[in-house]
């Protein structure tokens, strides 16, 4: 089966203000197929959110190839990563980033916005998302009203309402306690079985090992990919 | 692109999440268009007002004045001419008999004194008219008479009140008949006006009390007339009448102490004085309308720091750099136009309010005015916040604390 996302080389540096360099990621190659649930593990300042970032066209490398179901990515203009983003990647981040004091609804529905969809269109998709993720009764909740776990399924929530080829998890149990951790991340593995492809980054080794296969990184080179 | 409509409901929504930031930002150009509403219906009012009264006088009128009109006294001669006006009886006369295309020559004088009846009395314009005066500006009785020449060749203590003078002091009562006091002296009421001219401009023009000319010359001790009004056949005679009455004011007066003036040299002049004001008024709500829109830039860049992992969330779920754009530039304009659009209505409701007491004329060129530079404002103000915004990287944006 041919790859959803390829990357072949990938470095990426990082120059600071003093000319000082950082290597954030050192050549990368790495293939993701469709419905796979990868984890991404190895310890803080590894390159973990940079290659996140590179895998959903959200930053570009310094140097390597980056494909995205077979076309490289790398001379697009803003707006059509812009585009490709909105289409075929869902993220979900270590902090939420809901949008405060705007409801559920209105937080899950926003990728729908920029994809042109009609108002209707967009709260049935949007409460059928929170549904998925077991929130149907707050869907009027604004953050403020929700648990940190809540908070996390709204996100996930609107990660899926595009149907993207790929759901992006940076860290996303790093602000929970570890029941509402398990339960975010039983909730991407029912995603994965339902046929979603998953990519989710963390450093704790017994989160990793959920997933199908996983991704060992260290000072910007992977150092081990195995399936389980 | 996402369609207008759809940035416009996201620019509504955050700023509702704001609301009192967003009132409190609108204040400047709340108050800089109010301001503009109200001020130019003030001057528009005063204009209308004066060519009113003026027109009252009717068409083909020329004016004699005392003293030198226009230059440096300006206006502001008339005001106190009663007490320096050198014309007279006597002149009135000899233009009368200067014969074609003349045809009516009246005069006036007016001064101001208390009216009282059974206890009741009003302090109040009294205007003293010849009788050609009277049907110069058209007056007429809605109950008993008007006073004639004969009543003003003998200077007869009679009196006609104003439509609205009448009520204040008789009440629901009949006053035709009854004896008035003005400046100690007894009047008796044989008429009450119709309803003259437009409302006023600080003053109710129908409150007012007329007598014979000769009536109110002896009442307030006066030997001159404070005006002259000579009717002319048509118009385009206007000028040889104004230059027959210079010639023949000019044997017994000098140059500077009267003038002749026809209705569109006086009121060029006034309106000259009043697009200057109004000119200057504008000026200071322009420069408050400036203020507001550095408001609005001010609070729109803090808002844009604020929200910046707004920003970066909206762009890693697709948000183009011109979708950012526009949300911010959107709302800068919303916030320009709700505030014009507030400042109308209470600039409207102000110069309502103020129209019991002087006349305000709200035009539709100042409402589409202050919309037009609202909008401005929003635009001009809010590209700079709002490009900041569409230039934020993502991925800093979304770690911003
Ligand atoms: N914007 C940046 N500027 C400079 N250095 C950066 C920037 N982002 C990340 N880095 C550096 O790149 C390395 C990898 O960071 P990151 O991908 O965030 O690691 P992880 O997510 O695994 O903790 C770190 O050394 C970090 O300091
Ligand atoms: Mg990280």
């Amino acid at each position: 089966m041919a790859s959803l996302i390829s990357l072949s080389k990938v470095t990426k540096t990082y120059r600071l203000d003093g000319g000082v360099e950082v290597q954030a990621l050192r050549g990368i190659d790495l293939k993701i197929k469709e419905k796979e649930f990868v984890s991404i593990i190895g310890p803080s300042g590894s390159g973990k959110s940079t290659l996140m970032h590179i895998i959903g066209i959200l930053d570009s490398p310094s140097t390597g190839l980056v494909e995205l179901e077979g076309k490289n990515v790398g001379k697009l203009p803003e707006e059509k990563l812009a585009e490709l983003r909105n289409k075929h990647i869902g993220f979900v981040f270590q902090a939420f980033n809901l949008l405060p004091r705007t409801s559920a609804l209105d937080n899950v529905e926003l990728p729908l916005i920029y994809s042109g969809v009609s108002a209707t269109e967009r709260i049935r998709r949007a409460e059928e998302a929170l549904k998925i993720v077991g929130l149907a009764e707050r869907m009027n909740h604004t953050p403020a009203q929700l648990s940190g776990g809540q908070q996390q399924r709204v996100a996930i929530a609107r990660a899926l309402i595009t149907k993207p080829s790929l759901i992006l998890a940076d860290e996303p149990t790093g602000n929970l306690d570890s029941k509402a951790g398990d339960e975010i991340v039983s909730l991407l593995k029912e995603l994965n079985a339902k046929g979603n492809t998953i990519v989710l980054v963390t450093h704790e080794l017994e989160i990793a090992k959920k997933a199908k296969r996983i991704v060992q990184m260290k000072d910007g080179v992977i150092i081990s990919d195995k399936k389980i | 692109m996402i369609p207008t409509g759809e940035i416009l409901k996201l620019s509504i929504q955050s700023l509702l999440r704001n609301k009192t930031r967003s009132l409190l930002t609108m204040l400047g150009i709340i108050i800089g268009v109010s301001a503009v509403i109200l001020l130019v219906s003030i001057g528009q009012g005063l204009q209308s007002y004066i060519t009113n009264q003026f027109e009252s006088l009717g068409t083909n009128v020329v004016m004699v004045l005392p003293g030198k009109f226009g230059a440096g006294g300006g206006v502001a001669t008339t005001a106190h001419s009663v007490f320096v006006s050198k014309l007279s009886l006597n002149d009135v006369e000899r233009i009368s008999k200067l014969g074609s295309p003349i045809e009516m020559v009246g005069a006036s004088i007016e001064s101001t004194s208390n009216v009282s009846y059974a206890g009741k009395s009003r302090y109040t314009t009294i205007g003293g008219f010849s009788a050609e005066y009277l049907k110069m500006m058209n007056l007429s009785a809605a109950s008993g008479r008007v006073y004639t020449d004969a009543d003003d060749r003998v200077s007869k203590n009679v009196v006609d009140l104003g439509q609205t003078l009448a009520p204040k002091l008789f009440g629901s009562g009949n006053p035709l008949g009854k004896s008035v006091t003005i400046g100690g002296q007894k009047f008796r009421v044989i008429g009450v006006l119709n309803k003259f001219g437009s409302s006023g401009f600080g003053v109710d023009t129908n409150e007012f009390a007329i007598m014979p000319l000769t009536t109110a010359q002896k009442l307030f001790g006066l030997k001159s007339v404070q005006s002259i009004g000579v009717k002319a056949k048509d118009k385009d005679s206007i000028p040889v009448v104004i230059n027959m009455v210079k010639k023949e004011l000019g044997k017994r007066l000098k140059d500077d102490e009267f003038s002749v003036v026809d209705s569109s040299n006086l009121l060029q002049t006034i309106n000259q004085v009043l697009s200057v004001l109004t000119l200057a008024l504008g000026g200071i709500a322009a420069i408050s309308l400036l203020v507001g829109g550095v408001g609005i830039m001010n609070i729109m860049l803090v808002s844009v720091t604020e929200r910046t992992r707004e920003v970066g969330l909206r762009k890693a779920v697709g948000a183009k750099p011109k979708d950012i754009l526009y949300q911010f530039l959107i709302e800068a304009i919303v916030l320009s136009l709700g505030g014009g659009l507030i400042g109308v209505i209470i600039g409207s409701l102000g110069a309502w309010g103020l129209s019991n007491f002087i006349e305000t004329t709200v035009t539709w060129w100042s409402i589409l005015l202050s919309f037009g530079v609202s909008a401005l404002i929003g635009i001009i103000f809010g590209v700079a916040p709002a490009a900041r915004a569409s230039k934020l990287n993502p991925i800093e944006a979304l770690k911003y604390e």
